[in-house]
């Protein structure tokens, strides 16, 4: 089977994101940035099924700048067959990267799109959804364990009261929770490997998708800051500052 | 203006998430409606018609309800947008699931996680961890919207009287199956609902030692957290995890034991009222934002911390 992962540049989670000075975003100019972690989870997944010989390709993509070449070839380091890129510097929202992911799978026909279950920088947690319902494929979302049968795949996901295992036919969507797997470091002679493997390169109106955003951000601000408090000696001191100053127990 | 909240529940019992997500509809403003979907969901029909300032409660009574799977539950809500000028569910792992199937269907963008309503079309939601507030405003014709729970007052669960009227059942799309649920079990209060939260991070050592916060939560009638460390290590299950990527909490009182402080766990537990922390190295991030910062071995100071408990409770 063929699989198709999408992977986003964004902010590398170790960084404190600061907000622009006049409101309009936060600063990412000079900032590190890496691939998405979640979606480091899903190129693992989708590689560890091309190991285990169920799937035959792995094929990843990302929209956005120029720079998520960078991204897409760490991909291909992982273990990635070949790339593409939806190459614009407009802002994209998940449901204009949902059609774009609509617009490749018609062209790929994948098996199975293993995408992240969210971007830590938008913390949105839809584009997944929102390309199973545009296909009218079923989903397996916030996915802790993939299980392939014959046509079509047991997803367990971890859902706010424990974990919840769905069957799905194929062709199907998978988006990747934390424990899913932990994702390999890429090994030098992969990552000069990956530098010749093909990457495509496309732009949205290739694929007849309008990417205007339909959101428009008014401003964007730092949150209410919390005031450090005070340090107690000892824990007779605690409890009696939780009793008899917070009146919380 | 009408306004659909689309409610969280087990077929039995409405969850306390729809509650805020009510709180949210009426900050919009306009008649709000309950959408019940379900298999047997009668008792949640009645609760939910209870609930302060619902005007209507609809219900779809069908077997593959059940389990509120994503891709049945978004084509009966997008069949019935239109009557509607937005549609919210909580953003928990049952409304983050379906709400954006729904936005595609409509061909509309999700505002996820708001915590607050500015005005009909315009947002607060964090990102980046909660390190930034965005304020958003949605051209679209209908807006669809996943509810912070935990920034909303709960509305009243009694003193309303909506009537309930039945809905017609979206077809099984047939790609999709509920095979089994591993709910865990636990005698304790919902871990985003609870007053009291007491959580466990790496420093814990092992699952075996979570018994020492066990008893303290007992004690305080408190819900059991964890850092994603705590779980990765296996010591508790997933569904403990507070964060960025579990859940968000905002208790009066949070007590971090063996936590460090990273950005991606204060995302989750910020918003609470006091903050306890209990961590042998003084430097840790965690207390920064602690109210009360207790340096000193855990295994030391929650059992003592437990003996104290019974003095004064
Ligand atoms: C301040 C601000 C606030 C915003 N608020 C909102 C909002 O409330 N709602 C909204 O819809 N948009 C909003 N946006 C628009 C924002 O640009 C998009 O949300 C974002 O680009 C995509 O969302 P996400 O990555 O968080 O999606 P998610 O759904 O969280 O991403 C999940 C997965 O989709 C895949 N994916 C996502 N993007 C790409 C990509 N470019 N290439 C390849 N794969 C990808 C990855 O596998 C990823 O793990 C906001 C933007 C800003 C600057
Ligand atoms: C994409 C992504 C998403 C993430 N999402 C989350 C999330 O949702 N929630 C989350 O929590 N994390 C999340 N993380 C992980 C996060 O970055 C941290 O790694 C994690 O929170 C650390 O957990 P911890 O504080 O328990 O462990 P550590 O950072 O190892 O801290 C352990 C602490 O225990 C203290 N300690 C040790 N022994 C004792 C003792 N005997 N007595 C007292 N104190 C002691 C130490 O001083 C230390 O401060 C995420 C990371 C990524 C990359």
């Amino acid at each position: 089977m063929k699989i198709l992962v999408p992977v986003k540049r964004v902010v590398d989670y170790n960084v404190k994101v600061r907000v622009k000075a006049d409101g309009s975003g936060v600063e990412t100019a000079n900032v590190k940035m890496s691939m998405n972690p979640f979606d480091e989870i899903a190129v693992e997944e989708a590689v560890r099924l091309k190991e285990k010989g169920v799937a035959e390709e792995v094929v990843v993509v990302s929209m956005g700048v120029s720079q998520c070449q960078e991204t897409i070839r760490t991909a291909l380091a992982m273990g990635g067959d070949r790339g593409i890129l939806v190459e614009t510097d407009d802002e994209l929202e998940p449901l204009a990267v949902a059609k774009m992911l609509k617009g490749l799978a018609e062209k790929e026909s994948p098996d199975m799109v293993i995408l992240g279950k969210q971007a830590i920088d938008d913390d949105a947690n839809q584009t997944g959804q929102m390309f199973a319902a545009l296909m009218g494929w079923g989903q397996g979302t916030f996915a802790s364990e993939v299980d392939i049968q014959d046509g079509s795949i047991q997803v367990t996901r971890e859902i706010d009261g424990g974990a919840e295992t769905v069957k799905l036919k194929l062709p199907a969507v998978v988006t990747t929770d934390l424990r899913l797997n932990e994702p390999r470091y890429a090994k030098l002679p992969n990552i000069m490997k990956a530098k010749k493997k093909q990457l495509d390169t496309l732009s949205p109106a290739d694929l007849g998708v309008d990417t205007t955003p339909r959101l428009k951000t008014v401003k964007v601000a730092e949150p209410p800051k919390r005031q450090g408090g005070i340090k107690v000696a000892d824990v007779a001191e605690l409890v009696d500052k939780l009793k008899n100053e917070a009146k919380v127990i | 203006m009408t306004i659909l909240v689309v409610a969280e529940h087990d077929n039995a019992h409405l969850a306390s998430a729809t509650l805020g997500t009510v709180t949210a509809a009426k900050a919009i403003g306009g008649d709000v409606h309950v959408l019940v979907a379900g298999k047997d969901c009668g008792p949640v029909a009645e609760a939910a018609a209870k609930v302060d300032g619902v005007a209507k409660v609809l219900v779809a009574d069908a077997p593959h309800y059940e389990h509120g799977l994503a891709e049945d539950l978004a084509s009966l809500v997008a069949g019935m947008a239109g009557d509607y000028g937005h549609l919210l569910a909580p953003a928990t792992t049952f409304g983050k699931n379906f709400m954006p199937r729904v936005a595609a269907l409509l061909d509309v963008a999700q505002v996820s996680d708001i915590t607050s309503v500015e005005s009909e079309d315009t947002f607060t939601r964090p990102i980046y961890a909660g390190n930034a507030m965005a304020t958003v405003q949605s051209t679209d014709g209908i807006k669809v919207i996943t509810v912070r729970p935990t920034a909303f007052e709960p509305a009243a669960a009694e003193g309303g009287s909506a009537a309930v009227e039945s809905v017609e059942a979206s077809e099984h799309s047939g790609v999709a199956d509920f095979v089994s649920q591993e709910l865990t079990k636990s005698d304790r209060p919902e871990l985003t609902s609870a007053k009291i939260v007491v959580s466990g991070g790496r420093g814990m050592g092992s699952g075996e030692n979570f018994k020492i916060l066990e008893e303290v939560a007992d004690k305080l009638n408190a819900a059991l957290g964890a850092s994603r460390a705590a779980v990765d290590a296996g010591f508790v299950p997933n569904d403990y995890q507070v964060g960025q990527t579990g859940k968000i909490v905002a208790p009066d009182l949070y007590i971090a034991v063996g936590i460090s402080g990273a950005i991606q766990h204060l995302a989750g537990m910020e918003g609470s009222k006091v903050i306890v922390a209990i961590n042998k190295d003084e430097e840790a991030p965690i207390f920064e934002v602690a109210d009360y910062g207790l340096v000193a071995d855990l295994f030391q100071a929650v059992p003592e911390f437990s003996k104290e408990l019974d003095k004064v409770l």
